[in-house]
Parts: C-alpha cells; structure tokens; sequence
C-alpha cells in the first residue's frame, strides 16, 4: 500500500481496519443492531465524527470518490477538515457532487438526490442507542433489544401525544429496522427518514464515542414508530420554496435576514441547490 | 374446584452458599431462617401448594417469614434456589416456569401473571401518566392503536374507581391510594388468569384499605381470576381468601381453609397469630 506523508493508507494501521470492517459486517448481517468495535484514537477529537471517519477510513480504497457533508453543506468547518485529513491519508478524489462520489459521510443529513447501489453513506453517530432516553443503564438497553422489549419506548411516544396532541421527536426519530431492532438513524431530520426505506444503498453508521456501529444494508425495511391511527409526519415547508434555486422538494433551512428583519428559506443540501442553479444557468 | 392455575413443589430460597446442614438447623422449630453452621439466610424452604381456577389463596405470616420471596419468586423478580412451579395457562404446565429463558418469563409476567406491589411505584413508572403505565403493558400485547389504548386504559382505571381525570397525570403526583389502584389496573390489563397481590392496602389510610378490599373482591368475583393474596394482617385474609397457608421463618406451618384456620388454629403459632388479632 502507499503511504501518504507517513501514515498507512486511510490513517490506521491494517489489523485495526479489518477489526472494524469485521464490525461493519456484523452489523450488516444485523441490520439495525449496535455491534461493539474497538474506538482508535484519532487526530481529531471525538464528539466531531471520529466513528463515521473510522467507519469510512476502513472502508476506502485508492480508488473511491469521497463527499463528506455537514448539515447538508460539503463547505462547512467540520466537513472541510474531515474531508481534508481522509484526503491527505489516502489521496483519493473528493467531490461536492453526489452523483460523483462513491462514500458519502454525512452529519445530520442524507442528500436529496437519491442514492444509488454502488455509493455507501456513512453516518456520524452521536447517541447510538434509541432506548437512551428510557433506560439510561446501556447493559438494561442492550437486554431490551435482545428480547424485543420495546414497550417503554412506545410509551413515550404515547406520552409525548397525551401532552402535546402528536409525537415532538424531531432529529434522530426512532425507526423499526427490518421488522427486528429499534434503532436511532442519528440526527437527521424527520424529512430524510423515509430515504432510509428499501433505499439501493448501503448505510453504515459508528458512534465513536460510544463505540458502536450499525447498520441498514440496501433494500432494507426502515419505519419511523408511529401509532395505527397517529400517522408520523415529516417536516411541513409547505408554502415555502428555496430562495436560491426555487426547489419546493427539498428540506430547508430557515434563515434569518439581519439585514431585513425577514425571514427565508433555503435548500439545506447545498450541492443540490447548485445543481439546480447550474442547470438552469446552462438553460 | 376444578382445574389447578399454578403448582408449586418444593420451592427453596437462600441467601448464602449454603451448607449440607441449612435445613436442619433452620424453620420454626429453631426460630430462625440463619443457618448456624453457615451464615446462609434460608428464606424458603420445602414451600408447596396449588391454586385452583377462581381461588383467593392467602399467604400470611410475622414479617420476615418469607411471603414476599415466595410472590417475588413466582413473578421472577427474584431467582429461586431450587423448584417446580408449573403455571398451567402456560404451555399446558408442561414446563417448570421457574427455569425458562428470559424471555418467556417476561411473556409469562406480561400476559398470564399480574403483580401488585405494597409500594405502588414498584409496579408504576412514577415519571409516566397512570394511561402510559397501563399502555405499557397494552403494548406489550403488540395493540398499536393510540385510540384503542386510550379507550381500554380508561375501562381500566374505571373498574379499579379512578377518576378519568387522572388518566393524564403522572403517577408520582397521585395519592398512595389512587396508585395502588392504577397499580391493579395495570396488573390486570392483559387479563392474566392469575394476580399476585403483596401487602397491596399495608401502607394505605384504613378507609382506603377497605374500599381497595371490596373492590378486589369484586374484581376477583367478575373475572373469576385467581389470586395469591399476601398479607401480616388476618383481618385481609379473612375478608378475601378461601384458603390460606401460614408462614414461619421460610416454611409452611398450616395451611388450610382460612375459615377453619381462624376458628380452630391447630399449630400452636397460628393460634399466637389469631389470638394476638382479637
Ligand atoms: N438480599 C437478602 N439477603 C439475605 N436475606 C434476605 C435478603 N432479602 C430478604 N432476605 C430475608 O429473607 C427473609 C424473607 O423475607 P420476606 O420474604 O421479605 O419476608 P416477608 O415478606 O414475610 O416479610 C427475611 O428473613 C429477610 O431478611
Ligand atoms: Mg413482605
Ligand atoms: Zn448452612
């Protein structure tokens, strides 16, 4: 393998990718389910994606197109130095464009371009574990998703619509996985919860503080919970489009105007957005 | 009577390694559940008996005498020592309940058994509404329809006299008495054929005790469950049980038909109890 400016390919050693590609396959095999691997430290401190960057480190190969996003935007801080240190590890192309890349590692979003079989999306995982807000203990969680006992959590769903007429959950909605695990998608919004379903991607998810990833393989059911007669609801722009590209199909970021005093939206997959501008710029 | 819901032979509980010698320095006859030789607490020992379809079996006996264990063990809360218990709804009592996987004991506490604590928040979740901890158990019957949970919680909490007003509100705002009450009403929201009821009006005002009593014999007389009803207090055991078996340092010392027992007490602790009473 080559090395780039003395590191291995991708940053870690070759024994600690297969450890965690053995992860990944587990977690493949599971879908939904956390399975256990062994956190590296990196040069980069955790709570800033150190599980999605294993995850994609032990994955790439020389010849792989790279797009890390964050909050849907490839510009901001964070994502431009993930990206920076995976390219300067492993020398391989970046790219904005999601058509373009074969690993996408996202924060909090999934773009809205739909993905295709041969691209993988790797999450970066906050709080993996779903039942955390109604068992704290993770032995207790564990055991609870071992036996399917998911009553507890469905009781908060019922508890959020006794108290506020529907469920408030926004980021990281819990979703049934395979009709088998309850599993946290990680933060992003309702809006991209239904990408995760029977979607022709793989999904892999690593939480590095927690050290756990996980996973949705392609064609994969994924179902936000939801009561019979309490459908879930995705996030409503009705009446508002992008005020860049005009994009009425695409979940937006509200802005404030200082300048103003107004209000506006905007695409919050700033690739798709440009997309669409250039598209209509070569028209 | 008829059919048997649950037998129970031999069941054992100690606290402790234990020793060849536990039982033969332990029980009524020396007064204590501590084995001299070495240290171990038997809580339980040679405990037998059945529960017939529709039957109130009393448990009674001085505080320590291991009521709670047996109850607590039936329920799994705690692990017996040794055992049979076979719960007939239950794979026709084929299987000895007491050494199943995990998961079917939490089947079997979910579906075939209900508990009711002294301490209410030891069946409730004090920081859910009195709804939500009877939706809990719904849930676990897999009923996903929010109207259908809401519609059967509120049956619940009329049939154990709690106001629908507090339905919403969460349990540890409520008083004893109304938690012991939504306690009941959890317990039997999956209609188990058999509730273990522990001390259930102990810590309660009396005027509360007694309306909590009446219902549970109200209760029992419509749904014809069957019940284990375990209590220090022969006043309770009187008012609610055909049978009761009498506790003493972990063993059974009488057991019988509660009238018979209180009338004509043969052992010589059951008469302490019932004279100590009047
Ligand atoms: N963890 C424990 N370790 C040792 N002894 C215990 C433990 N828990 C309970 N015991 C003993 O088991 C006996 C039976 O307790 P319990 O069933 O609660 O009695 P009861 O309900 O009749 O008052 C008591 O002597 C008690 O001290
Ligand atoms: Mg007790
Ligand atoms: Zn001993």
């Amino acid at each position: 393998m080559s090395t780039h400016n003395d590191y291995n390919f991708a940053f870690i050693d070759e024994n600690a990718k297969k450890e965690i590609r053995r992860s990944i396959l587990k977690a493949i095999c599971l879908p939904g389910h956390q399975v256990p691997f062994a956190s590296r430290e990196l040069p980069i401190a955790r709570g800033w994606g150190t599980g999605g960057l294993q995850v994609t480190l032990a994955i790439i190969g020389p010849d792989d197109v790279l797009k890390v996003i964050d909050q849907g935007c490839d510009g901001s801080v964070n994502a431009v130095n993930l990206r920076d240190l995976i390219h300067r590890t492993t020398g391989v192309p970046t790219t904005f464009e999601t058509a373009q890349a074969s690993i996408i590692q996202t924060r909090h979003r999934i773009p809205e371009l739909p993905l295709r079989e041969d691209q993988i999306i790797v999450f970066q995982v906050p709080i993996p574990e779903p039942l955390h807000y109604v068992e704290p203990s993770i032995e207790k969680a564990t055991a609870m998703h071992a036996e399917k006992d998911y009553a507890r959590m469905w009781v908060s769903l019922y508890e959020d619509i006794v108290n506020y007429g529907s469920v408030t959950i926004g980021a990281s909605y819990p979703v049934m996985v395979h009709e088998n695990y309850i599993m946290a998608p990680s933060p992003i919004p309702k809006w991209d919860i239904a990408k995760l379903n029977m979607a022709n991607c793989l999904h892999l998810f690593g939480a590095g503080r927690e050290k756990r990833i996980y996973a949705v393989p392609p064609y994969t059911r994924v179902e936000p919970l939801q009561f019979e007669d309490k459908p879930f609801k995705k996030e409503d722009f009705s009446g508002h489009v992008c005020a860049r590209c005009g994009a009425g199909d695409s979940f937006l970021d509200e802005i404030f105007d200082e300048a103003s005093g107004g209000k506006y939206w905007v695409c919050s997959d700033t690739a798709y957005c440009d997309s669409r501008i250039q598209k209509e710029a070569a028209v | 009577m008829n059919e048997p819901v649950i037998s129970v032979e031999g069941l054992e509980k100690t606290y402790g390694e234990g020793c060849g010698r536990c039982g033969e320095c332990t029980g009524p006859d020396y007064n204590t559940n501590v084995c001299r030789y070495c240290g171990s607490v038997i809580a339980l020992k040679d405990v037998s008996f059945e529960l017939y379809q529709g039957e109130i079996l009393g448990i009674v006996g001085e505080s320590g005498s291991g009521k709670s264990t047996i109850v607590q063990c039936l329920y799994f809360d705690l692990e017996a020592s040794s055992g049979l218990a076979r719960l007939f709804p239950y794979d026709r009592g084929k299987a000895n309940i007491l050494t199943l996987p995990q998961s079917r004991k939490r089947y079997i506490r979910n579906h075939l058994m209900g508990m009711v604590y002294q301490n209410p928040l030891l069946g409730l979740k004090g920081y859910f509404t009195s709804g939500g901890n009877i939706a809990e158990k719904l849930l676990t019957a897999d009923i996903y329809n929010y109207h259908n949970i809401r519609t059967r919680s509120a049956r619940l909490l009329d049939r154990t006299e709690v106001d629908l007003e507090y339905m919403d509100r969460l349990c540890r705002t409520l008083s004893g008495g109304m938690q012991q009450r939504v306690q009941i009403s959890k317990a039997l929201a999956n209609n188990p054929p058999l509730l273990l009821l522990d001390e259930i009006t102990t810590g309660l005002d009396v005027s509360v005790q007694a309306r909590v009593l009446d219902m549970i014999k109200t209760i029992q007389h419509e749904l014809m469950i069957s019940m284990i009803v375990v209590s220090h207090d022969l006043g309770v055991i009187r008012l609610l049980t055909n049978r009761t078996m009498v506790l003493k340092k972990g063993r059974i010392v009488e057991h019988g038909l509660t009238d018979q027992i209180l009338e004509d007490p043969r052992d010589a602790y059951t008469q302490l109890l019932v004279h100590s009473m009047l």
